[in-house]
């Protein structure tokens, strides 16, 4: 039976130009990464870095949590708790009924892609307009993003063109200088203008949030993120809990890392830190400032000593511009907000691993993730753990959400038997050296392997009797 | 030279399941070359697998069955030569993870620090220099994942290649990415595996290199095996493809 990743996986390898807008996309963030961290001394040191900050925050969360609600409470920013998405989007629409908006402007943000935000408010008749400029795309497309931070990258000059020619045809010059990036950037623009001007809430995601001041860090290229806010008079910040950091002086090595493992730029060309609503006196900025902290499974994943490292995620997306199956696929054929190698830890910690435990399967456990990682994740030990904990039989102990789900009765039969086979050394040689002379009966065809590969085929006689002939001594 | 000098090194081979059943012969020449090193070396017959199988396919308790079957069979506190860097790592990086809070842990982690690939131990530990005697020869180095990231040893098997008089090893473009064997993961994920094998072969083909060679018979039965399909159904010969000890055996002695 083909299962559902390995059949969306199997579109996705069909789809010649995304896959070659993919890897191209990849191959240069890749340089990029390469070019700014050229001092491996100095980029392990700051990884040892970014790593000891993010995992003291994970162990010490639910301190820096509380300290950054008095923080931030103290500041004048109204802080909200979200158990779950369905929570986190109540008080979204909550606090804009209360603006009477209709209308949100928003900053990427992919905690709110977590939460199905914008599905939810339109079908309660709120407009919500993206405007990072590939979400920008993403959204008139109608697809989800494909990497968490260039969301619209599957797509390629032209694509993005005949979509602005649908959508906009009046807001783009006639011919092929309408089909220019200035071109098309600039038809963007002035339809988000119009939406900075109008929109009396904006919504922007958080990177880091730092519990000593109360303040969020807010990372970003376009402006949009500033835009979004200060021009609305309401400004509503999302972020998943693991992003809270003790203390100011650890945002800059984070935020070096982030961005030069992400983009490959030393800084972004904006980077915000918000810390209280408009002062009096002050003459922009929001009125009010909302912290919505979303849990969302994390206190979950924050209980398990292993799997809690992936909380230390800082989402670059390093690791899946470095993961050889992302970079065949893109990220819509892993079918979840997060994808790559840490979509494949987080998701199936997220939504359990009865409904997201395959994605550990996307994976050759290659280590280029890891290697690359700025918070130095053990990715490929963690997806080894999901592997596990999707098939384990005594699960008593564990706090994974649908663990030993994917158990199956045949599979588990099958490791079992090879187990006994080749934990008993004499029943290992006799039964080697039976298929040794059985191997005339071996198959020409192994299922899918051999499409594109020759069978393997047996030796004549294995390595255990060759050495005695050798005369090796064998103990 | 005699292959056993008194007071020179003694080491097990590990010599792994899939040389053991598959190609036998890469595990007999890293024991040739390792003698020809002037070391002793024992195989000890009640070796089976490193467990890796099951453990990358989340079957710990199956994998610590197997593992502990291998803690046994190799007791004395004496290097342990594995011709693999996948199964090297399994032994050497995975068991104390896989025997963490059992009553095996101590000799798990006793085992993994005795662990080497063999390159690793010709040249980081023996300083072996091999006398080329093949001819003038251009090969292709596929090095696994396992011995570039886990085992940290592609320097190794790239300086091991360098000692050749006459040999010019070459890496194929994006040579860091992975050939997509990945174990079980060909079996899961089998068209995602077959594409990435097809880049790689594809890459391989292009350094116009007569010889393909790994430390890894993984990669080795992926590549070679996209090779000799390609080869049958009529879209050209690839290069050779050996493990590197059957390669250095090959080239230290007169053909």
């Amino acid at each position: 039976m083909t299962s559902d990743l390995r059949g969306r996986i199997g579109t996705a390898l069909g789809q010649d130009r995304v896959r070659a807008n993919i890897r191209r996309a990849m191959d240069g963030l890749v340089v990029k990464r390469r070019n700014a961290f050229a001092d491996a001394g100095e980029l392990g040191q700051l990884r040892d870095h970014g790593a000891a900050i993010r995992s003291a925050a994970v162990a010490n969360m639910a301190d820096l949590l509380e300290e950054l609600e008095q923080n931030c409470t103290a500041n004048g920013i109204q802080v909200h708790w979200a158990e779950d998405a369905a929570q986190g989007n109540r008080i979204v629409a909550e606090i804009l009924d209360r603006q009477g908006a209709d209308l949100l402007i928003k900053g990427k943000s992919m905690v709110s892609e977590e939460m199905g935000l914008n599905a939810y408010l339109e079908a309660r008749g709120v407009e919500v307009v993206e405007t990072d400029l590939g979400e920008f795309i993403i959204q008139h497309a109608g697809e989800p993003p494909s990497h968490i931070v260039a969301p619209a990258v599957h797509k390629d000059r032209q694509e993005i063109a005949a979509l602005f020619r649908s959508k906009f045809p009046n807001d783009l010059p006639a011919g092929p200088e309408g089909e220019g990036i200035e071109a098309l950037t600039n038809a963007a623009r002035g339809l988000l203008r119009a939406k900075f001007a109008e929109a009396r809430v904006g919504l922007s995601g958080v990177n880091f949030a730092v519990a000593e001041t109360g303040t969020l860090c807010l990372v970003e290229n376009e402006g949009n993120g500033r835009m979004s806010t200060t021009a609305p008079e309401v400004h509503i910040a999302v972020m998943g809990i693991e992003k809270v950091v003790a203390r100011l002086e650890q945002v800059p090595p984070l935020l070096t890392l982030l961005t030069r493992s992400a983009t490959g730029q030393p800084i972004t060309t904006y980077f915000n830190m918000i810390s209280s609503p408009r002062r009096l006196g002050e003459k922009d900025g929001p009125e009010a400032v909302h912290l919505i902290l979303l849990d969302n499974g994390r206190t979950r994943m924050r209980a398990d000593a292993e799997l809690q490292d992936s909380l230390r995620c800082i989402r670059c997306g390093a690791c899946m511009n470095h993961c050889p199956v992302y970079t065949r696929l893109g990220g819509h054929a892993y079918g979840t907000v997060y994808p790559g190698p840490i979509g494949a830890v987080i998701e199936p910690q997220l939504q359990g691993v009865a409904v997201q435990g395959e994605l550990a399967w996307a994976c050759t456990l290659c280590g280029a993730c890891a290697e690359v990682c700025p918070v130095r994740i053990p990715l490929p030990k963690l997806i080894n753990r999901v592997r596990h904990e999707g098939v384990r039989s005594d699960v008593s102990g564990s706090g994974v959400l649908g663990t030993g789900a994917r158990r199956k009765s045949l599979e588990a039969l099958v490791w079992r038997l090879w187990a006994l086979l080749h934990a008993h050394p004499s029943l290992y040689r006799a039964a080697m050296g039976l298929a040794a002379r059985l191997r005339w009966m071996q198959p020409r065809r192994l299922g899918p392997w051999t499409r594109t590969r020759s069978a393997p085929r047996l030796a004549p006689e294995g390595l255990h009797r060759l050495v005695r002939e050798e005369g090796i001594d064998v103990e | 030279m005699p292959d056993s000098v008194s007071g020179a090194a003694k080491v097990y081979v590990f010599g792994t399941c899939l040389i053991d059943t598959l190609f036998p012969q890469a595990g007999l020449c890293a024991m040739r070359l390792l003698r020809q090193a002037g070391v002793r070396v024992v195989y000890p017959q009640d070796q089976t697998c490193c467990g890796q199988p099951a453990f990358n396919s989340g079957y710990r308790d199956e994998a610590r069955r197997v593992a502990r079957a291998q803690l046994d069979a190799f007791p004395e506190d004496l290097p342990i030569v594995v011709p693999s860097a996948s199964c090297g790592g399994m032994l050497r990086v995975h068991y104390p993870t896989l025997f963490a809070g059992t009553p095996d842990q101590g000799r798990a982690e006793a085992l993994s620090r005795r662990v080497y690939e063999l390159s690793e131990y010709l040249v980081r530990v023996l300083d072996w220099s091999p006398q080329d005697l093949g001819p003038q020869v251009r090969v292709v180095v596929h090095n696994s994942c396992s011995a570039r990231r886990e085992m940290g040893v592609a320097d190794a098997t790239l300086a091991l290649l360098g000692r050749l008089a006459r040999v010019e090893a070459v890496e194929p473009e994006r040579a860091t990415e992975c050939c997509g064997f990945g174990g079980t993961f060909a079996v899961k994920q089998p068209e995602m595996s077959a594409a990435m094998a097809a880049d790689k072969a594809d890459a391989i083909a292009a350094t116009g290199a007569e010889i393909l060679l790994g430390q890894d018979c993984g990669c080795l039965l992926n590549l070679g095996g996209t090779f000799a399909h390609r080869a049958a159904s009529g879209q050209g010969a690839g290069p050779r493809v050996l493990h590197i000890a059957e390669f250095l055996w090959e080239r230290i002695h007169d053909q």
